[in-house]
Parts: C-alpha cells; structure tokens; sequence
C-alpha cells in the first residue's frame, strides 16, 4: 500500500440547521457511511444520519434484572445458610429485603448503561483519525462537522470534496486514514 | 419546548465565547489568591479533622459527649445533614433535567459535585461512630469461618447499601455528564501538562453523532434512575428512626419529612455556592439574577413543605394519644433542648418568608443569608429529633442529657475541610458549569428568537 488511504472528507459548518441541511442533501444524494462532530447534541441528528440505537436502554434494563437478582439471591442465600431468628420474626422476610434489593437494582441499571454506554463507543481511545484534521478542535466550540468516510461507495476525495463545497461547507479536509 | 418562558440565559452571548469563558476557568485560573486563601483555610480545617479522627480511634468513642440514653448525638446527626445537603445536587441535576428545565443547566455541575463531597462528608461518619472502625467490613456478606452473614433484615444494614449506591451512582452522574467538557477543555488546552490531563480523562471523546445519541441515552437514564435512588436513600435514612419504637421516630411521616427537609437544606447550599462562585469566577452572565430568583422559589417552596411535617409530626402524636408521644412533644417545646425546636422553627421559617419578595430572591446578599440560616435551621432539626427524642424516653429510670464535647465540634468542623478541599480542588482542575450542556440551552435560545 504506497498510497496512504484516507479515513474520509470532514465539512465544517457553522450551525446545526446548516449541518442539520447538508446531511439531510448528502443522504439523499446517496451518501450512506456518513458521522457528524458537534460540540452538544444536535436534535434530530440522529434522525437525519439515520443512527438507531438501543442497546445502552436495554443494558440498563439487564444491569436493573440483574442488580435485582443478585440483591435477593445475596439476601436469601445468607439467611439459608445461617438462619437468624430474632423473636421468631420471618427468616426470609422480602419485606425487609426490598431496600437493598432496590439499591442493588439502581446501581447495576446505571452501572450497566454507564460503562456500556463508553464500550459501545468504543472508548476510551487515544487517539482517532478526525483529530489530525485541522479544525478538528473547534468541534467541541461552536463548529458542526459533516464526515462523509472512506468507507462509502460514492466516496470519491475530489467529487465528494466539491460536493460538500456545494451543499455549504466552509471548508473542506481530507482526512488520513 | 411548549411553554415560552423567558429566555434563562442573555441570548447575545456566542457558543464559541462561552465555550472558552468555561474552559478559561481551570486553564488560566482567575482568582489564584482568594483559591490559595481558600483551600488554606480548608486543608487547616482538615487538618483538625484528621487529629481528631487520630484521637478518636486511639480512645475511643468516649471522647464524645454520647452516652447511654443519648447514644446516637452527633454521629448520626451530621451524618443526616450532610447526606441531606447533598441530595439537592441530585435532584437539580437528575430531576430537572429530566422534566426539561434549562435552567439547571448551569448549576448542575458544582451542585453534582457538591453532592459527591456532602455523601463522602456523610458516609464517614457511621465509621467513626462504630467504635472498632477497622471491623467495617463485617457489614459485607463475605464467606466468614464462623458462617455468620451481615444481618439484612436491619435498617442499619441497609443504610451502607443505600449510602455506597448513592455514591457511586453520583460519581458516575458526574463523570458521564463531565466527560464532553472534558474533550472541550481539552482541545482549549495550549500547555502540554493540561493537554495531557484533559485527554486521559476525556477518553477520546469527540462529539460524534453516535456517541452523542448513546451518551444521551446514558445520561438520561442514570437521571431517571438517580430521582427515585434519592428518595429511597433518605427515606431509608429516616427508616433507622423510624423502624425502632422511639416515642418521636416512631410515624409513618418520617420518610417524607426527610426526604423534604433534606432537598430544603441541599437547596440551601446550592444557593450559597452559586452565590459565591458566580461572583469569585465573574460568571454572572451564566448564573443570572433570574437562576437566584427560581432558586429562592423553590427554597421557599421545600420550606414550606418542611414546614408543614412539622405540623403534622405534632398533630401525629397527639393523634396517636399516645403517653409517650405526647411527652416527647412536650420535651421538645418546653424541654431541656426547646432552643434546638425553636431555633429551627426560627432559622428555617422565619427568615425564609423574606422569599416571598422578588427583590429579595433577586439579591444575593439576602438569598445567601437566607441560605445560610436555612443550613443553620436544618442543623438544628436534626440535633433535636436526635437528642430530644432519646434523652427521655419510656421509663424516668433511664433519662440522661446530653452535651456535646470539644471532640464532637472539633470533627464536625473538620467535616467542612473534608468537604471543601476536595471541592475546591475539583472547581480548580475542572468546568465548573457544564459547556456542552449550556452551549444546548444557549442555542436552543437563539434559534427560538431567530424564529420569532
């Protein structure tokens, strides 16, 4: 491989309608393998670059099963196996139970989602191909950036460059893979 | 948004200039002298707690002023106001965020990290007050050769369950809430160490679309979940009273009577510290007059619900016409410790229907004196349902009193060290009010007056 691939072509624009519009053109135009960089979530984002995506919700919903089962497994199990009886009070009593079976179940559904949430996206990560680019920085200020990747079937660095130029890109980077 | 409110925040402010406004504070330090005075006067305070934990542990709980019948005092006292004033940080951070409030928006991150410190303030002190502090971990179900477990039918019990829950869920509140600002700190950072810094702890963020869209989905549920774990910390704390027959703890009010009181003393010192650090960080354009205003509203409105738990904890015991019970009032009104009923009726509700005023919720002055007097009122509350409760209960044989000694205050003033030096640390290294999230706000703003 003499030629270095690229990761892909990154737009820079200056508000979230005009980067809201650009990806809204680049999907019809038939622009699949598209990401966008903004510095706070950009309502309907999501919608536009047809990102779906459930499973931090459902890591949430295991880590509360799970946290609920362990609190009463863990809670039964010790007074199996030693049973206390305090004025013939009941040994399993789940009454008693429920408190800790409810913080157990609270810290798993945010442990869960919470860890999840940083291995889905695949961090931490120390370093990534976009952060080369050289505005990249202001993507966590007041830039919005459209990423058309390599990866796409239309991605062509010249044609795509122009056509990001056209649907209202400030500027336009190459980005190396 | 389907109300039109005013706007929070002033709208002819850029998200590039509050951006660097925000990531300006840790990276070139404003108020270096008044920090350094600060964190002097805190790391002395910590450093009486720490000789006083020291002395503690070589003598024993002794040195305090408990005794059989007054065998909880300050210990436990403190350890309920403190966790106290930190569930306010949650529940502005949590709950508001969740019913769409935006005003929050700008509070949320010293009021989570007050919360932090406020629960670690709290946690220590059922520790110190076991007596034999390196036999803490018997309270964890560990495989021991006698075949003895943790007794989980008691409230004390759960009280470390729900305490290092609350805990840990904060801290990943924080941290997940935290980790945007720290990518936009660090993309500000110029000097190597700080670019350092902030990129560890960052974890390589970048903003993408499907980062946000999951961190979203985090966020928002450790929120949800937070809101519920909140009330049943409290009322779980109100349940070490409750669950034992002690005339005066013994109601079915006393999980809603704490939780409220509880948020009422938080929101105190959410205010006090949003006082002080718009003013120490010149931040007045993000923590406007109008953020003081809805805060003074909704101290007002928490007191006066606290207010009325104390109407009811009243006409409960005279309901119940219980002997006991009724004794108890009476111990409290008119009883060796009436100053502690009466000072808390005089420091939570008497100052704080100045709130009734605009201009007084508008002003800082008043709003941190209220405050203040609040934290004092709150204090007071909970000396006297510890002490007036247990200095006289069922049999005369069995009264005592109860006077604190100079170890109780010494580590009581020490608990504020063991919360500011951390807290002033964490406003030094880290945004102290959420960029990305009032970049959202700010934005949202903009685009509604654009849009007529």
């Amino acid at each position: 491989m003499a030629e270095p691939r690229a990761y892909g072509l990154l737009a820079e624009f200056d508000t979230p309608e005009a980067l809201l519009d650009a990806a809204r053109r680049a999907r019809e135009d038939g622009y699949r393998d598209l990401d966008a960089f903004t510095p706070f979530p950009v309502h309907g984002l999501a919608e536009v670059l047809d990102i779906r995506d459930t499973r931090v919700l459902w890591l949430g919903l295991a880590g509360g099963v799970f946290g609920f089962a362990l609190a009463l497994l863990m809670q039964v199990g010790a007074n199996w196996s030693y049973p206390l009886d305090v004025g013939g009070r009941p040994v399993y009593a789940l009454s008693a139970f429920a408190v800790i079976a409810f913080e157990l179940t609270v810290l798993f559904a945010a442990l869960f989602p919470a860890i999840g949430m940083l291995a889905l996206n695949g961090l931490p990560r120390l370093n990534y191909p976009v952060f080369a680019a050289s505005h990249f920085h202001l993507a966590s200020r007041d830039r919005f950036f459209l990423c058309v990747r390599a990866g796409d079937a239309r991605f062509d660095p010249e044609q795509t460059a122009q056509y990001l130029g056209r649907i209202g890109a400030r500027t336009v980077e190459l980005v190396p893979a | 948004m389907t109300m039109s409110e005013a706007p929070i925040l002033p709208r002819d402010q850029s998200l590039g200039d509050v951006t660097d406004q925000l990531a300006r504070i840790p990276l070139h330090f404003p108020t270096r002298r008044r920090w350094l005075i600060a964190l002097s006067l805190s790391m002395l305070l910590l450093t009486l707690f720490a000789v006083s934990v020291v002395v503690l542990f070589t003598r024993g709980v002794g040195i305090w002023g408990l005794n059989i019948p007054v065998n909880w005092a300050f210990a436990i006292h403190n350890y309920v106001w403190w966790l106290g004033i930190g569930h306010a940080g949650t529940l502005i951070s949590a709950l508001l965020l969740l019913m769409g409030r935006e005003w929050r928006n700008s509070l949320n991150r010293f009021a989570e990290t007050m919360t932090l410190f406020a629960v670690v303030c709290a946690g220590i002190y059922p520790v110190l007050h076991l007596g034999r502090p390196w036999y803490l971990y018997w309270m964890f179900p560990y495989p021991a050769t006698m075949g003895v477990w943790p007794q989980f039918r008691s409230p004390l019990e759960w009280d470390i369950w729900a305490v290092l829950t609350y805990l840990t869920v904060s801290v990943v509140f924080w941290y997940v809430g935290l980790i945007p600002d720290l990518g936009a700190a660090r993309d500000r950072a110029r000097r190597r160490g700080w670019q350092v810094f902030f990129g560890v702890l960052s974890l390589g963020w970048r903003g993408s679309a499907v980062h946000w869209l999951r961190w979203q989905q985090a966020y928002r549920l450790l929120a949800a979940l937070a809101v519920p774990l909140v009330v049943s910390v409290h009322s779980e704390v109100s349940l070490l009273f409750a669950a034992g027959t002690i005339p005066g703890w013994h109601s079915m009010i006393f999980p809603a009577y704490f939780v409220l009181g509880a948020a009422f003393s938080g929101f105190a010192v959410v205010a006090m510290i949003a006082i002080v650090i718009r003013s120490l960080f010149a931040l007045k354009n993000l923590v406007t007059d109008d953020h003081l205003d809805i805060l003074g509203k909704v101290l007002l409105a928490t007191g006066l619900m606290t207010a009325y738990g104390y109407v009811f904890e009243i006409f409960d015991a005279f309901y119940s016409g219980e002997a006991h019970e009724i004794q108890t009032v009476h111990d409290r009104i008119a009883g060796a410790y009436a100053w502690t009923y009466w000072g808390a009726i005089v420091f939570n509700f008497v100052f704080l229907q100045l709130l009734w005023w605009r201009c007084a919720r508008r002003s800082p002055l008043v709003l941190f004196l209220v405050s203040t007097s609040v934290a004092i009122g709150m204090w007071l509350e909970r000396y006297m349902i510890l002490v007036t409760s247990l200095y006289r209960d069922f049999l005369v044989s069995s009264w005592g009193s109860y006077t604190p000694t100079f170890w109780d205050w010494s580590i009581y003033i020490g608990t504020f060290g063991l919360f500011m030096v951390p807290f002033l640390l964490i406003i030094r290294l880290f945004p102290v009010i959420a960029i990305s999230e009032t970049k959202e706000v700010l934005h949202e703003e903009q685009a509604e007056a654009s849009h007529g």
